[in-house]
């Protein structure tokens, strides 16, 4: 990494190691917690109670303030590990690879809060809870994708060789994602198309733009804590018999 | 808008409240099950420790 200045490889080589960056964590963790509850509440408050019912869909519309944030950020999660992946073949660097295996439960869990919460509004709405079309099946896809990180790094006993497969996986896998993101342009879908990502003129209002806009914020901040706590956990797991866990150990007791 | 107006949701309220439900169960989960993971795994480290010491 000769080419990187070297107060700036020499930031990221100490931030990157262990010790420090579970200080770090513990450091950051309770700012991040205030600024998620802020967050959540005021979208929340906008969301459910400041918005006004949509004119076509009623009040069931409100699942969207949890539906869209979660699948945008199954989708962005997918990718950051991809990029995590990536670092961690190219630089051996052990923290991309705590963070791509801690990133993945996160994930698995906003793709399947996409997948419910879009099959709870689908009901109503469509008059079905699923259908096999091209939004559907490629978010299901994305599901599968994450179990399969998380199996995979669970199968495999020598945990450098299981970060190499599961850091291949997530490259591979990450094709999946504009997949998704253009199948509602690329296939006729019965899912609606995008309503916001269309910055010149989104068809939909500020009023409740606004709480879908803090809510997504709100689920990016969440994003960061949890996966600070799975690679406090992580980093424990692995470096268990290192001296800087064991002072940590003696700090404790 | 009274507070059952509000939890019965255009009628929509079977559809609005579990998807809120759902979310916060798993967000809640994803959070909460690595820290307490990481405290029984600290435990028990400082008690293999204890015992290495005698």
């Amino acid at each position: 990494m000769s080419w990187i200045p070297t107060p700036i490889s020499r930031f990221f080589h100490r931030t990157s190691s262990p010790p420090h960056f579970y200080a770090l964590a513990d450091r950051w963790l309770p700012w991040l917690t205030a600024l998620f509850l802020l967050l959540l509440g005021a979208g929340l408050y906008g969301g459910l109670y400041l918005a006004p019912a949509d004119y076509q869909q009623g009040d069931s519309y409100r699942i969207i303030y949890v539906h869209v944030p979660a699948a945008w950020m199954s989708l962005f999660i997918y990718v950051l590990m991809a990029v995590m992946g990536a670092i961690a073949l190219v630089w051996r660097m052990k923290l991309a690879e705590v963070m791509l295996i801690s990133s993945a439960p996160i994930g698995a869990g906003f793709t399947f809060i996409a997948l419910v919460t879009g099959s709870l509004w689908g009901k109503p709405m469509w008059g079905t809870w699923w259908v096999w079309d091209a939004r559907l099946t490629s978010e299901l896809i994305l599901l599968f994708l994450y179990l399969g990180v998380i199996s995979l790094y669970g199968a495999i006993e020598d945990k450098k060789a299981a970060a190499k497969a599961v850091s291949i996986l997530a490259l591979v896998g990450v094709v999946n994602i504009p997949i998704i993101h253009y199948s509602v342009e690329w296939w006729n879908t019965l899912h609606q198309g995008p309503t916001v990502t269309k910055i010149d003129k989104p068809s939909i209002h500020v009023s409740m733009l606004v709480p879908l806009l803090l809510m997504a914020l709100a689920f990016k901040v969440y994003y960061l804590i949890a996966v600070l706590q799975a690679a406090k956990l992580e980093l424990v797991r692995r470096e268990a018999s290192s001296q800087w866990v064991k002072n940590l150990l003696e700090t404790k007791s | 808008m009274s507070f059952e107006q509000f939890l019965n949701m255009g009628g929509y309220g079977w559809y609005v409240w579990p998807s809120y439900a759902l979310t916060a169960l798993v967000l809640l989960i994803n959070c909460l099950s690595p820290m307490l993971q990481r405290k029984q795994l600290l435990r028990q480290l400082a008690l293999k420790q204890k015992r290495g010491q005698r």
